[in-house]
């Protein structure tokens, strides 16, 4: 079933392939949709990874919690990223680490550096699968020294559990979701006292459960309404200066601080496509079939919704499949989406693009996020001042925690109005 | 070829020693490297350039709005020229882009001939006056309201981390002996001069003060009290990669009795930065951003390019100026001591620096030194790590000799194997991660190192790096099972 499509241009140097379906990101919504494709039929399903390994952010991940929406059981991130490796390699797909899409020379043709050199490969669809990083230090504007001992949740967990490196002694874990969490167990694997949790919202946003598993035996203070607004220490960090919301002010002493969450999309080759982003998520404003801006382009996985757990982006992986075959069949790609937008304190949703006429989104429902806890909140979607759906939500929704939104009012938005709004009253 | 970091220093009598590697005094040692001289170059830190010239906005100055007819604004005039010449020999990464000075109001428009005037008498002759409409047909992403600008098309953005490496680089296989951790304590002047430093005593006929930030407190060691640095501290914010498309030219203000206030301006690492703020203060440490700074910088952001501000921040850092409360270099020999002060070399130091370090030889001359004859220096070629000009990453031909330079390290950055191999083996090695990042951009990039930190710590460690703990294979804490 594949016809082989010219490649776009010649370039000194590299070498020209083509392939059915070029996947870019080996992390579980990457590896997921590439071996939907390869046990489909496809014969050329290539997955790159820029790594030295595959399996995405779950690979240095050493805590279990994985796998539970998609694969119906429990496993630690490293035997997580194993499977899905395993399960898209015996189904034909073909792996290639250590290889970087470094820019577009086509709508459908990625130029790509790797230690064999340099190649541009054509593909009948691309599908986006890049992920999702933390925002560092600097990107959330923390004044201060720029001391050594600043670290992203990611960064750490690399310096632990892929390269085994020491860390500092004490440390303050900067935000309160599952994330923060799981910096504090690869903490104190690593044999740092943790000194502090803080968070500028008035409670943690993880499981109640998490948080007294986390700080019952060995304690430490969760710092509520409490801003960070400085590090000091020239060399090496030796503080963290908080502020509570009431104005009390004080340092904390620490050789450690890991800034966690604040996730935004690694959304480079879609923008360097020109690619339409989303404004809430930042990654590539997508359709309920994974379709982006651009035909023959579909994203997946944390780079449209940054961020939901491991198993969301495999699962969005495995619907991804279904759409990726038709269009290789049909070609059609819609032409003008209506646009979904939420309004503060909602922060984003996705998918955010829908066609009235066209299908649901995968389980039937929305993702959305807020900056703020939301008790008990009733979520409205409007288009052009008419009400199309009301929901009630019996529960407060934490920020950093997925709120979902059913898919029913879809089919009663106007193609042709404006975009659809959703907001809470 | 001699690099030192630790222990004594040589017991021998060098016939010059200079204090402070950075940009200018690593181009001064480069200078006299060009004369069978014994040359010695002290650093207090653990790099060249690690203070000033490290941190600021790294703008090839004309010299168009110098005082005319000062030290300074013939040294920039001079030093451009130079500067120019010796980044296309030596593969700095230079981009001349010319720089827009938007009035936004009429008071500045009215001063924009007084501007073209004077870059006249500094022998730019190159300015015009734009209208708005040609304002805005060069940068339409400018902020409304601009009435008209100067537009001065010799300014140009550089690499100044390239930059002083490159002299330094050069200095050092020419013989010239870098001692770096070796800060500067007392000196006995004599027949020779007994420096004392951290790292025991240098002797050395000749001695040149080049310490920046604190020049003020080398020449008190010598009993001169002429001029005192109060540190001016400039914060910056970087943009990301993303934000580079946004703007065409530096963007200057339009100097007022202030200052010469915040600027918008592309790097030759494809960036954008916003800053600098103007702080003068005490501390010569003091090298940290503050919220009012932060605030203040996108307060002038969101008039000159408002959807700048809508792009990721990338890094945020701050760097003092040596500012000594005077309009010019300072700049004195003292032939009796045979001694050489440069100091007061503010922001425009990293353009005039070869031309500083050739006005140093003369000085130099006057105070007695025979330099004896001339001889070519070996020239060299620095790694790109500019985004304007082919990377590594990008060439097959280097990839195919050596797969290392395919291998890439640092996604953001797309900084290789290679490179950090390299880098990490030169003639003038990194003594840190920071130094890294500014030989190889490696960490420098818009993640901070969330997927690359540790690989790259790791290659770095693996090298022996200064402060890492050596390693052996199984020292990992063992796996908790919770």
């Amino acid at each position: 079933m594949t016809t082989p499509t010219e490649p776009a241009t010649a370039a000194p140097g590299r070498r020209p392939r083509t392939v059915d379906v070029l996947v870019v990101g080996a992390g579980p919504a990457g590896l997921a949709v590439a071996a939907r494709l390869a046990a489909a039929g496809l014969d050329r399903v290539e997955v790159l990874d820029r790594e030295r390994h595959a399996g995405g952010i779950p690979r240095h991940c050493h805590h279990t919690g994985f796998g539970l929406r998609d694969l119906r059981r429990m496993m630690n991130g490293p035997d997580y990223a194993r499977h899905h490796i395993a399960t898209a390699l015996r189904a034909g797909a073909r792996l290639r680490t250590g290889v970087t899409a470094t820019g577009w020379a086509g709508p459908r043709t990625l130029d790509t550096t790797g230690p064999g050199g340099l190649e541009r490969i054509t593909a009948r669809a691309v599908v986006l699968a890049t992920g999702a990083r933390e925002r560092p230090r600097d990107a959330r504007l923390v004044p201060g020294d720029r001391p050594a001992g600043v670290l992203t949740t990611g960064g750490l967990q690399q310096a632990v559990h892929v390269h085994h490196q020491t860390v500092g002694r004490r440390a303050v874990v900067v935000g309160a979701e599952h994330i923060s969490y799981s910096a504090v167990l690869t903490l104190r694997h690593a044999g740092a006292e943790v000194a502090a949790m803080v968070t500028a919202l008035p409670h943690h946003q993880t499981v109640s459960a998490f948080d007294i598993g986390a700080r019952l035996r060995r304690p430490f203070p969760l710092l509520t309404d409490t801003t960070v607004t400085g590090l000091t220490g020239r060399g090496r960090l030796d503080g963290v200066r908080v502020r509570h919301r009431d104005g009390r002010t004080a340092t904390i002493a620490c050789d450690t601080v890991v800034f966690t969450g604040d996730w935004i999309p690694d959304h480079e080759l879609a923008r360097s496509a020109g690619i339409a982003l989303d404004h809430g998520t930042r990654g590539p404003a997508a359709d309920t079939e994974f379709r982006t801006g651009e035909p023959g382009v579909f994203a997946v996985g944390n780079l449209l919704h940054p961020v939901e757990t491991a198993d969301v982006a495999a699962l969005d992986g495995r619907f991804a499949a279904g759409p990726v075959l038709r269009h290789l069949t049909d070609g059609r790609w819609p032409a003008d989406p209506l646009p979904v937008r939420v309004r503060a304190p909602l922060r984003w949703i996705a998918p955010n693009r829908i066609d009235p006429d066209g299908p649901r989104p995968p389980l039937d429902r929305f993702t959305l996020r807020t900056a703020a806890f939301l008790t008990r909140p009733v979520l409205t979607v409007r288009q052009d001042g008419r009400t199309l759906h009301r929901r009630w939500v019996p529960r407060t929704v934490a920020p950093a925690r997925p709120l979902h939104l059913g898919a029913d009012w879809i089919a009663s938005a106007d193609p042709r109005g404006g975009p659809v709004l959703i907001a809470v009253d | 070829m001699t690099v030192t970091t630790t222990g004594d220093l040589p017991d021998e009598v060098y016939d010059v020693a200079i204090v402070g590697a950075g940009v200018v005094g690593s181009a001064i040692a480069r200078e006299l490297a060009g004369h069978r001289l014994r040359i010695a170059l002290l650093e207090a830190s653990d790099d060249v350039g690690n203070g000033t010239s490290k941190a600021n906005t790294a703008i090839l100055h004309t010299g168009f709005d110098a005082t005319p007819d000062t030290l300074e604004a013939r040294l920039v005039r001079d030093g451009h020229r130079r500067l120019n010449a010796y980044a296309t020999e030596a593969g700095i990464p230079v981009e001349r882009l010319g720089a827009l000075l938007a009035a936004w109001d009429t008071e500045q428009l009215a001063a924009l001939p007084a501007l073209a005037e004077k870059a006249v008498r500094n022998g730019c002759h190159e300015t015009r006056i734009l209208g708005a409409d040609a304002v805005y047909a060069r940068e339409p992403r400018l902020g409304p309201g601009a009435l008209g600008a100067l537009h001065v098309p010799g300014e140009s953005v550089i690499c100044p981390w390239t930059t002083t490496l490159a002299y330094a680089t050069q200095a050092v296989r020419a013989g010239v002996h870098l001692h770096l951790h070796c800060a500067v304590r007392a000196v006995t002047t004599g027949e020779p001069h007994e420096v004392a430093t951290t790292r025991g005593v240098l002797r050395t006929r000749h001695l040149v003060n080049a310490a920046g930030l604190y020049a003020d407190e080398i020449d008190r060691l010598l009993g001169h009290t002429e001029f005192r640095v109060t540190p001016r501290r400039g914060q910056l914010i970087v943009f990301d990669k993303f934000a580079r498309g946004l703007v065409n030219h530096i963007l200057l203000p339009v100097p007022t009795a202030l200052g010469k206030g915040v600027l918008v301006a592309p790097t030759v690492y494809g960036n954008v930065l916003l800053g600098p703020t103007a702080e003068d203060l005490d501390d010569k440490q003091a090298t940290g951003s503050t919220a009012e700074g932060l605030a203040l910088l996108r307060e002038k952001g969101a008039r000159i390019m408002p959807e700048l501000l809508d792009e990721e921040v990338t890094a945020v850092y701050a760097g003092l100026r040596a500012a000594t409360g005077h309009g010019d270099y300072r700049i004195r020999a003292h032939p009796e001591q045979r001694y050489v002060t440069v100091g007061g070399i503010r922001s425009t130091g990293l353009t005039a620096s070869l031309a500083i370090a050739a006005h140093v030889a003369e000085l130099l001359t006057g105070c007695g030194l025979d330099p004896g004859p001339a001889r070519k220096l070996e020239p060299v070629r620095m790694p790109n790590i500019g985004e304007a000009f082919p990377r590594p990453y990008q060439r097959a031909d280097l990839i195919a000799a050596d797969p290392a330079y395919g291998t890439v390290v640092c996604h953001c950055e797309r900084v290789t194997r290679g490179e950090i191999r390299d880098a990490l083996t030169s003639t003038v090695p990194p003594g840190s991660l920071g130094g890294l990042q500014r030989r190889t951009r490696a960490l420098g990039g818009r993640c901070q190192g969330f997927s690359c930190g540790a690989a790259v710590r790791a290659q770095f460690e693996a090298h022996g790096g200064p402060g890492a703990p050596p390693r052996t294979p199984g020292t990992a804490p063992k796996e908790v099972r919770r």
